[in-house]
């Protein structure tokens, strides 16, 4: 892995971008190009080519997949304007950063501000790398929306906890090599009675079963959890302390979901790029059909207002310090238009953008389908359209239940 | 909110204190009741143009701070929630027209003055009940005739930039010149001109789409009044939801106007970030600049999309108690919707849009 120098901290911004530039002329394997699988942190593990592997393990031991992050850890340790540099660049030459999932977007961010330092040493660097899979153990049978509901219960005994229970929706299990999980400490308190730790997805009591959805994709999972052994030194901030260090997790995971991250790459191509191939155009260059001109039009407008959105959220919470509240209004926004724009794109293609599988249908047409359908799930995970306008209502406009 | 410099957070400050101080509602209740011939309190507009603000657009050889479009937006957004009857969204326009467009000469001769206020400019560009970016009027021998629909602050105005169909025209008041007064439900001033061979002098220097730089800067300045007018009718909204009591609770308490105001409170993100972006495009792109056009048609569409959502739901949120004209809510739904129909439509916008991306 060492194989790669060190690279330089560049004194200005132009010495910077040629450092990016010439990086990824000598590193980015030019098989790669465009290739970039959106999808990749749901769909599994891709089977990893060599170039692949190549490129991921390039950016990875320079930290770049994770630029923000401390280079005493293993991230890239950039600033904000060397980060948007690199993306420009890697854009440009039509590269993309090879590591991502749900370490990097939730867990590492959060395991930085709560972790111990004898965690984050352990557990940031193979994140920065991308070698180690992280899933998520939140939701439960009975702790949907009411999360804090959750039962899967840590018993103490003495050096380790002893867990029991089922978690599901666990995106990614079945691939996963460990769980940040939040799990029941205390029966008696609902709120201060959970806690947060870490367990390996190893662990022989640990029972993985996939659940296959509408999209016919399987990627999230039942996860089952008989007399699990996790050792103290797995527990992260205080028993107790689970609750408050779970949401912090949440507020990441929204700002993923929304906007800068996986919904705007799959929101590549302009739909009326798309709309001009698919339909009529008539002689003046505009789509004969106006009606959905119109409304493409519009949706367009909406979206380019999103983005304007997700901009200046990203300038705000620089400003501020750190993720917000606001997570919960780009959510609810940035996943709304997701599925707005997956619904217009098929009533575009018509029948064509209905495909299932099989002959008669392009590689992009069948991913459309499989993405309208996985879409549905965005305005349900990562906390529902509904429980953001309860977070917006009652801890940004401050309408509280008694007053 | 857009990351302010320093100079612009202390316009922003100066801009927000004297229009809840000296400018709230109650003084255009004022203006209402009271009638001036301008449509607003002269006083007021000497005290504005005393802050500069007739200049923030104006390059500073010529008298005003050149501050630029952020800045002028900012102190338009708060006049607009206290919904402040002056002609400085007009008069800026106008001052644009001729920084644009004009010669040396001709800006030396009116920017100065439009900046310290004591010339008000006004834009005389449509010429029936809806904004088309046709214009009728012609030009002879530096003579102009024309109808022109629905000016905005007509009567208060000196300085009319009047669209013709070969160009834009600067037209002093003076002979030839008759206007007559159109009552809208905003009450502020609006008035038919007619131009029966007025005296006009062209603004030449501007390139051939001179008129749509106007009208896009037309376009944001007034998206950012809207925009004032919705984060006011959406404040306003919550405090009155967390203070009536019904069914022994504060409405604030129910979960179906919670999300409501969730909803709302996504909007007006959105919103704004259009209206900045448009305001920031024209600071970063100057004349003509290549994002201009498109973040102009964003911003109003944007702005009449949301305004005019919130302004419905602040009465229907208010209960009967909006629907009186005691209260101030109805203020905002009666000049939303002049505004809306002002330097665009929303279908307008949207066909404008689309053809500017090519589909």
């Amino acid at each position: 892995m060492a194989t790669l120098a060190e690279p330089k901290t560049a004194t200005t911004d132009n010495a910077f971008r040629e450092e990016v530039r010439a990086f990824v002329a000598e590193h980015f394997p030019a098989e790669l190009k465009g290739k970039n699988n959106a999808l990749a942190s749901v769909e599994g593990p891709s089977r990893e080519s060599a170039a692949e592997k190549a490129w991921r393990e390039a950016m990875g031991s320079c930290g770049w997949g994770t630029p923000t992050w401390p280079r005493e850890y293993g991230g890239g340790g950039l600033t904000r304007a060397q980060t948007r540099i690199l993306q420009e660049e890697l854009a440009r030459a039509g590269a993309y950063n090879p590591i991502g999932g749900m370490g990097v977007m939730m867990f590492g961010p959060t395991l930085l501000e709560y972790g111990s330092e004898e965690q984050k040493r352990e557990h940031i660097p193979p994140i920065a790398r991308g070698e180690i899979r992280w899933c998520q153990g939140y939701s439960e049978p009975g702790a949907g929306s009411d999360l804090a509901n959750l039962q899967t219960f840590a018993e103490d005994k003495g050096d380790h906890y002893v867990v029991n229970g089922q978690k599901t929706w666990t995106s990614g299990g079945q691939w996963a090599d460990k769980c940040f999980a939040i799990v029941r400490t205390d029966r008696s308190d609902k709120h201060n009675g959970i806690s947060f730790m870490l367990i390996d997805m190893k662990d022989p009591g640990i029972d993985v079963r996939p659940i296959q959805m509408i999209s016919g994709m399987s990627p999230f999972c039942e996860t089952f959890f008989t007399d699990v052994k996790v050792p103290k030194e797995n527990l992260v901030g205080a028993e107790g302390q689970g609750w408050t260090i779970g949401k912090r997790l949440l507020q990441h995971e929204r700002t993923n979901l929304s906007g800068g991250g996986a919904m705007a790459r799959l929101m590549g191509q302009a739909l009326s790029d798309i709309a001009k191939k698919y339909l009529e155009v008539g002689d003046d260059g505009q789509l004969a059909d106006k009606v959905m001109r119109d409304r493409i039009a519009d949706f367009e407008i909406r979206w380019q207002s999103f983005l304007l959105t997700a901009r200046r959220a990203v300038e705000e919470s620089k400003a501020a310090g750190g993720v917000s509240e606001i997570s919960s209004v780009l959510k609810k926004l940035g996943t709304k238009l997701g599925q707005e724009r997956s619904e217009l794109l098929i009533e575009i293609m018509g029948l064509q953008g209905l495909g299932w599988e099989g002959v008669g249908f392009s590689d992009g047409e069948l991913g459309g389908t499989r993405g309208w359908l996985f879409g549905k799930a965005t305005t349900i995970y990562g906390g529902s359209t509904e429980i953001q306008n309860n977070i917006i209502a009652k801890r940004v406009l401050g309408m509280l239940d008694h007053q | 909110m857009a990351i302010l410099n320093e100079e612009q957070e202390m316009l922003r400050d100066m801009a927000r204190e004297w229009a809840a101080n000296e400018s709230p509602p109650a003084a255009f209740r004022q203006v209402r009741s009271q009638q001036p011939a301008e449509g607003y309190s002269p006083d007021a507009w000497t005290t504005m143009a005393a802050m500069g603000w007739a200049g923030i657009v104006i390059p500073e050889a010529h008298g005003g701070s050149d501050f630029g479009w952020l800045s002028a937006g900012l102190v338009v957004e708060e006049l607009g929630k206290t919904l402040t009857a002056s002609p400085l969204v007009a008069s800026t326009l106008a001052a644009s027209a001729i920084v644009l467009g004009g010669s040396e000469e001709q800006k030396a001769r009116w920017l100065p003055k439009l900046a310290s206020g004591e010339l008000v400019g006004t834009l005389a560009m449509d010429e029936g009940p809806r904004h088309d970016g046709r214009s009728s009027a012609t030009v002879e021998g530096g003579k102009l005739s024309g109808t022109k629909a629905f000016v905005h602050e007509a009567d208060g105005a000196s300085l009319f930039v009047v669209s013709a169909a070969d160009g834009l025209y600067v037209v002093e008041k003076g002979v030839g010149i008759t206007l007559s007064s159109r009552k809208l439900t905003d009450q502020r001033s609006h008035a038919e001109v007619t131009f029966a061979s007025a005296a006009a002098e062209k603004l030449a220097s501007g390139g051939d789409d001179l008129l749509d730089q106007v009208l896009d800067r037309a376009r944001i300045l007034t998206a950012a009044e809207m925009l004032g007018m919705a984060q006011q009718v959406f404040d306003v909204t919550l405090d009155y939801l967390k203070q009536r009591v019904q069914f022994n609770q504060v409405l604030a308490s129910f979960q179906a106007l919670q999300h409501r105001m969730a909803d709302l409170f996504g909007d007006l993100a959105m919103m704004r970030s259009a209206v900045e972006g448009g305001l920031e495009a024209l600071d970063a792109g100057g004349p003509g600049g290549v994002g201009v056009p498109r973040a102009a048609a964003v911003a109003k569409a944007e702005a009449n999309r949301v305004l005019h959502t919130m302004s419905r739901e602040g009465v229907q949120l208010h209960g009967g108690i909006g629907m009186t004209d005691e209260y101030d809510i109805g203020f905002y739904l009666k000049r939303a919707r002049v505004l809306e129909a002002s330097w665009g439509s929303t279908g307008y916008l949207k066909n404008r849009f689309a053809a500017l991306a090519g589909y």
